[in-house]
This record gives structure tokens, sequence and C-alpha cells, in this order.
């Protein structure tokens, strides 16, 4: 029998992950992107599990919401992503600096 | 009395010179000393009607105000007058010589550029005076105190472009600041205890003031600390030791001021006003004693001056010092009658003096040093002879108006038996030898003797080329001046010769003054004269074997062997005691103290505050220091902005731990 205990653990795992991908990533800005999808998705997770426990809909329901906004915010990181690319040649996060105070 | 004509007298000489002052350029040059003599001449006609009806018509002093200008919390500040035969006296003066300085001016004046402004200023002068005289409140005292002040600068200053005019006015200015300072310090004290700035609650309260010990420097009368105060505003003004020094320097200005303003008016507001609160002065015995010692020293040491100075009208100046130092030493014997007659008498021959001088240097086509001058006696008589009235009066020749004043000083501080009334009487004393020696010295070297100027011009051929006169071969001979000049020279070489003898009865040893002038009994060392007193002939007789009588002969030989005998002596008493000239040339180092010391100072100090206060606590550690602070902590935490996204993230991940952990242990 999987618990609700289970699930927040497991999405918690994941957002773990994810912030760790975040600090530890000093290479490449597409993987900042992935972490911070992943960092949705363990929100999500929190979402249906609480809704599943509840046997409540509201919750999943949103889960799509949380998806639309993830996919068009991913699409358009991926967009700032290529202008990026162009304009300076890198997608390495170490050379993106410029708000240096 | 009427008070609506009481307000004429002053108002009269400001309308003239509001309309000679605003519109002078557009009525032109005669219709401004029209309108100023007139509105002088009302103010001296008026006068003279008041003094008639207050002594022959028996009419009552007025004392009451014309004006409100404020009440706040209870105090009145008004304008009001005090008229009594004290103030009618001084209004007399006041405006005759103003009058004579007026006519003198058209004809002194007569080429220069400023003539309507002059005649702006000299009526806006009669006005302040007035103001400051009629005063039945100290406010308005102060108003005409500062008033005649202000006009002083603007006239010491007449000949702005001149360098050393600006350095004698701002240095007339700054020192009545200091002696103005003790002034107010006074009025604020008598308004701290009476809580009201009128002389009749002023004199009121001076017997229970006088019982007050104040817990300051150990213990002061509070009646003696106000008079003190009093007393500086009135050494300031009127030129006492030490704050004498502009006196002499504002002869910067043009003659006829150097008469009105720097002779017979202006620098008398000072013993005009000691005179005026007599009723507190009276109970304050310390501070009279003051006024007494520093009197005394003005009248002796100023005078000796007089005797080194080859400028004619510093000579003059020395010699108004030195006769404001017996004014003021009268005061501090109790004589404030003998110090207000000769005021009066002074006023006469010494404006007459001025005029005079200035008639001289008209005539010797500006020029002041006695050196150059000399044998113009023939040449221009009418100045020679009243100035030798006028010089007769200074040095108290008998029967001259300057011998009834005069003499009845130096006997009423014999008399007295206040504490320095011994060094006063030995000062005054001398003084008289001291008075004769410059003002002879003065009469020869100008009229008598060799006519230097010939061997001047001879040497230096043209060095001004101011005149309008005509050339004459080389040398300007010099010339009687214009009716202008010479009519006022008469009109105050009358009453120099006269006013004296047919008024010390009554103003000196009457009791001409009444209330207006108290006394106490115990201090009242000229009805012990007047108890003598056995008509002016009888006094003028006796004073041949009196001790001032000789002094002044003994002057008047010395100043004829020194000028006219063996000049080669004065050279050689000049050589022998040169360190006594050294002294005497720098003027006993007065200015060079005030210079070298308290203006240096006073520079250091705004330097000091400047650097350290202004630019280094204010300017360096308040304004620039905290935006210095500011930029040195941005300096700091900018490093926090590393411009990485992961830093970022990881400071909000931080952040949200911090805020969440905060919550769990505190929910």
């Amino acid at each position: 029998m999987i618990t609700l205990a289970d699930l927040l653990t497991l999405s918690a795992i994941l957002f773990a992950l994810a912030v760790a991908g975040i600090f530890l990533n000093r290479k490449n800005v597409i993987l900042l992107l992935m972490c911070v999808e992943l960092l949705l998705l363990a929100a999500n997770f929190n979402f249906i599990a609480f809704s599943r426990m509840f046997g409540d809909l509201t919750g999943q329901v949103f889960v799509f919401f949380v998806l639309t906004v993830a996919a068009a915010e991913s699409a358009i990181g991926l967009a700032i992503l290529v202008v990026l690319f162009r304009e300076r040649r890198s997608i390495s996060v170490e050379d993106l600096n410029t708000l240096k105070g | 009395m009427n008070p609506h004509l009481l307000i004429a007298i002053p108002l009269a000489p400001l309308i003239a010179a509001v309309i000679a002052g605003l519109f002078g350029k557009y009525i032109g040059r005669a219709a401004s000393h029209t309108i100023t003599i007139a509105g002088v001449a009302v103010a001296c006609g008026l006068s003279l009607y008041v003094l008639k009806q207050l002594y022959w018509g028996g009419a009552s002093s007025f004392n009451g105000p014309v004006y409100t200008w404020l009440v706040s919390d209870g105090v009145h500040i008004q304008v009001g007058f005090l008229i009594d035969r004290l103030t009618v006296l001084m209004m007399s003066v006041v405006t005759f010589v103003s009058l004579c300085v007026h006519v003198y001016t058209i004809g002194y004046m007569s080429d220069d550029p400023g003539y309507t402004r002059f005649f702006s200023y000299i009526s806006l002068f009669t006005f302040s005076m007035l103001m400051l005289v009629m005063a039945n409140n100290f406010m308005q005292l102060f108003f005409g105190w500062e008033a005649v002040g202000m006009v002083s600068y603007l006239l010491i200053g007449f000949w702005y472009t001149r360098p050393s005019a600006i350095f004698a006015n701002l240095k007339a200015f700054v020192v009545n600041r200091v002696g103005d300072f003790g002034f107010v310090i006074g009025i604020a004290a008598l308004f701290s205890f009476t809580h009201s700035l009128s002389y009749t609650t002023a004199f009121a309260a001076a017997p229970h003031l006088a019982q007050l010990q104040l817990p300051v420097f150990g213990g002061v009368n509070a009646l003696t600390l106000i008079c003190v105060c009093l007393f500086i505003g009135a050494m300031g003004k009127s030129a006492q030791v030490p704050l004498h020094v502009w006196l002499p320097d504002s002869m910067e200005g043009p003659t006829p001021i150097s008469a009105l303003i720097h002779a017979a008016t202006m620098v008398t507001a000072g013993i005009f006003m000691v005179a005026r609160m007599s009723p507190l002065f009276e109970y304050s015995s310390a501070a009279l004693s003051f006024v007494l010692v520093i009197g005394a020293t003005t009248a002796f040491f100023m005078g000796i001056l007089g005797v080194i100075n080859n400028d004619i009208k510093r000579v003059i100046a020395y010699s108004t010092l030195s006769q404001l130092g017996y004014m003021t030493a009268a005061l501090g014997a109790s004589a404030y009658n003998a110090a207000i007659f000769h005021l009066m008498t002074h006023a006469f021959f010494k404006a007459l003096l001025f005029l005079a001088a200035g008639s001289v240097i008209i005539g010797m086509h500006h020029e002041q040093d006695m050196r150059k001058m000399g044998g113009l006696g023939k040449y221009m008589p009418i100045t020679a002879v009243t100035c030798w009235i006028g010089g007769l009066a200074l040095v108290a020749a008998p029967f001259f108006s300057g011998f009834y004043s005069k003499d009845a000083i130096i006997e009423a501080i014999g008399l007295s038996h206040r504490w320095g009334s011994t060094y006063a009487y030995w000062c005054v004393l001398l003084g008289a030898f001291i008075t004769s020696l410059y003002t002879f010295r003065l009469l020869f070297m100008t009229f008598h003797g060799e006519e230097r100027f010939r061997k001047v011009h001879a040497e230096h051929g043209h060095d001004h080329g101011h005149d309008a006169h005509g050339e004459h071969g080389g040398v300007h001979e010099p010339h009687e001046s214009p009716w202008v000049v010479t009519v006022p020279l008469i009109a105050l070489a009358i009453p120099s010769l006269l006013i004296g003898y047919f008024t010390v009865g009554k103003v000196l040893y009457g009791n001409y003054f009444g209330s207006a002038i108290k006394v106490l009994p115990a201090n009242d060392v000229v009805a012990r004269l007047a108890a003598d007193y056995h008509g002016p002939l009888a006094l003028a007789l006796h004073s041949f074997v009196t001790a001032p009588f000789w002094l002044a002969v003994a002057g008047f030989v010395t100043a004829w062997v020194f000028v006219l005998k063996r000049p080669d002596l004065a050279d050689a008493a000049a050589v022998k005691f040169a360190w006594l000239k050294r002294i005497l040339d720098q003027k006993y180092y007065f200015d060079w103290f005030n210079e070298q010391v308290i203006a240096r100072f006073s520079r250091g100090l705004g330097t000091g505050l400047w650097k350290v206060g202004d630019q280094g606590i204010i300017d360096g550690a308040l304004v620039n220091g905290t935006a210095a602070t500011v930029g040195w902590f941005g300096g700091v935490v900018r490093r926090v902005q590393s411009g990485y996204l992961y830093s970022y993230a990881f400071w909000i991940v931080i952040g949200l731990v911090a805020l969440l952990g905060w919550f769990l242990v505190h929910a």
C-alpha cells in the first residue's frame, strides 16, 4: 500500500534533486530549465497526492493548469536561450553574470 | 502741548529726505537743497517754539504715545514723545546746527556729483537724531540710536570710491556694533526686570533695582549692571576710550558731516542718553565712577593726540574726543546739567570750528595738511575771525561760551567725592593745558606765520586738478569762501561767543531742567557751585585767578613758541622724545591692538570655525560622511550580487528555509 508519506517523500526527493541541480550545475542553461520543470513536477506531485487522499479532483485539475504554464514557460525559456546563444555564442551558466553588482 | 505739532518736528526732515533722496534726480539740485533746508527750518522753528512754550510759556512737559506699533504680551511697542526741557534743548541745538550745516553744504558740496544724495542723508540724519532725542521709550531710543549710526555709516563712506573712506565707515560700523551690543543688553536687562520699555516705568523702578543683587560674577548690583551696559552703548556712540577709534577715521567723510554728526550732534547722543537716564545712573555710584574714569581718560589722553596731528580735521576730531570726555566725566560726577550745558556750547563752537576748517579746505583747494598752510588770515578774514572765536570758546577763554560750561565741569569734578574723582580732576585740569596747546597750534599753523603753501607749490607744482577756481601763475591763491559758507560760520560764531554768558545762570545754575534730570542731594555738586554763583561777569572775572585759566595761557604760550617763534624747537623735541612721539603717532597702539589682536583673533576664530566646524564637521562628517558611509556599505554588500543565477536561487532557498524554520519554531 502506498501511503501519503511515501508520495510526499518522493516529491521532496524530486524537489531536492531539482534544487541541487540548480545550485550545482555551472555549465548548461538547458539543465537549469529542466530543473525548474522538475521543481514544478515535484509540486504537482504534492497536489496529486493530496487530491488522492482527500478524494477531491480539484488538485488534479490544478495540475493541468500548472503543466500548461510550465510548458509555456519552457517554450519562452528555450526561445530566450536561442537568442542568448546567438548573442554570446555560449549557454554556459558561468558566462551569464551581467547582473553582477 | 499739541502732539500734532510735535509729530511735525521729526516728520518734516524725513519727508524732505525722502523727496530729495528718491526724486532728487528729477527735481534737480536747487529744488533738493531748497526742500531739505525748508524741512529742517520747519523743525528748527517748531523746536524753538516748543522751547519758548516750555520755558517762558509755562507749558507742562509732554509724555505720551503718539502711535502704537504693536502690542505683544502686554508690552506696548510704540512711538512716543517725552518733551521736557532737556529734550527741547537738544532738539533746538540739533536742528539749529543742522540748519547751518545744510546752508553751508550748498557751498561746500557745490561741485560734487552726489549733491542731492548728500542733502537727503543729512535730512535723514536730522530725523533720526530727533527721534532719538524725543523718545519716551527704549525701543524708539534704540531705533534713533541705530538710525543715526546708519546715516553716519553712509556719510563717512560718502565718497565710496575711496578705499580709505570704505575702511573708515566699516570701522565706525563695527566699533559701534560693539557698543550697541552692550546697549542692547542693558535695555534687555532693564526690560527683564520691569517688563516695560517706557522710561517712566524704568525710572520708577530704579531705587528698587538698586537694592537687587544678581548672582553673577560673584554678586553684581542689578542697576550697576544695567547702567554699565547702557554706558557701553554710549561709549561706542560718543567715542570714549577704548571704543573711540572710529571717530578720527570718520573724518574721511565730507566736512559738513564732520561738523554735524561727528562733532555737534550724533556723538553727543551718548551724553544725552546718560543724562536722560540720570534717574537710573544716580542710584549706582559704581557705574558713575566707571563713567567718570572713562570720561576723564578720554578727555586727557585723546587731547594729547591732537597736539601731534597735522591734518586740520583730525586735530579737531581729537579735540572732539577730548571734549566728549569732559562731558562724560561731568556725567560721572553727577553734574548732568553741566554735561548738557557743555554739550550745547560745544555743539556750536565745534560745528563752527569744523565748518571753518572746511572753509579753509575750500580756500586751500582741498588741502588738509596744516604744514602746507600758514598766513591764511589775511586771505580769509571771515573764516579766520570766526575760527578764532570757535578756538577761544574751545580753550575756555573767559566770557566765551565754552568757558562757562568747561569751567563748571572742572569745578564740579573737583568737588565730587566719587571714587576716581581725584584722578579725573587732574585729567580734566591738565586737559585744559592740552586743549589750549592744540587749539592755538591749529590757529597759528593755519592763519598765521609763514605762507608755506607757496613753498609747497613751488616744489610740487600742480598735483590736483579738481578745481575750477582758475590758475594764478603756479600758486593757488587762497580766497575767502562764498556767502553760503561764511553766513553759517557767522551764525554759529554768535552763539559760540554769547550763549554761555546769557544762559549759564539759567541752564546751569538756575533750575532750568527741573525734574528732567534727577540728582540725589548728596551728589549734587552743581548745586554747591551754584551757591557761589554771582552772575556770569563775576564768574569770568574770578577765573583769572584759577588754575584752568593759567593752564590755558601756558598752552597759548607754548603753542606760540613752538609754532611761530621757534619752529625748530618742535623738531628738536620730537627727536629727543622719540619714544613718546612713536606712542602718540601710533595713537597709543589702540588701532594696532584692534587690528593685530582683536581682528586677527576674530579672523582666526572665523577661519577655525569655517575649517573645523563647517568644512570638517558639517560638510565632512555629516553630509559627505553620510554619503561615504552609504557608499562604503554598498561597496561591501555589492559582492553579494554575483550575477549568477544559481547563487540567487541559493539565497532564495536559504531565505525560504530560514523563514520556514522560524515559522516552525514559533508556530
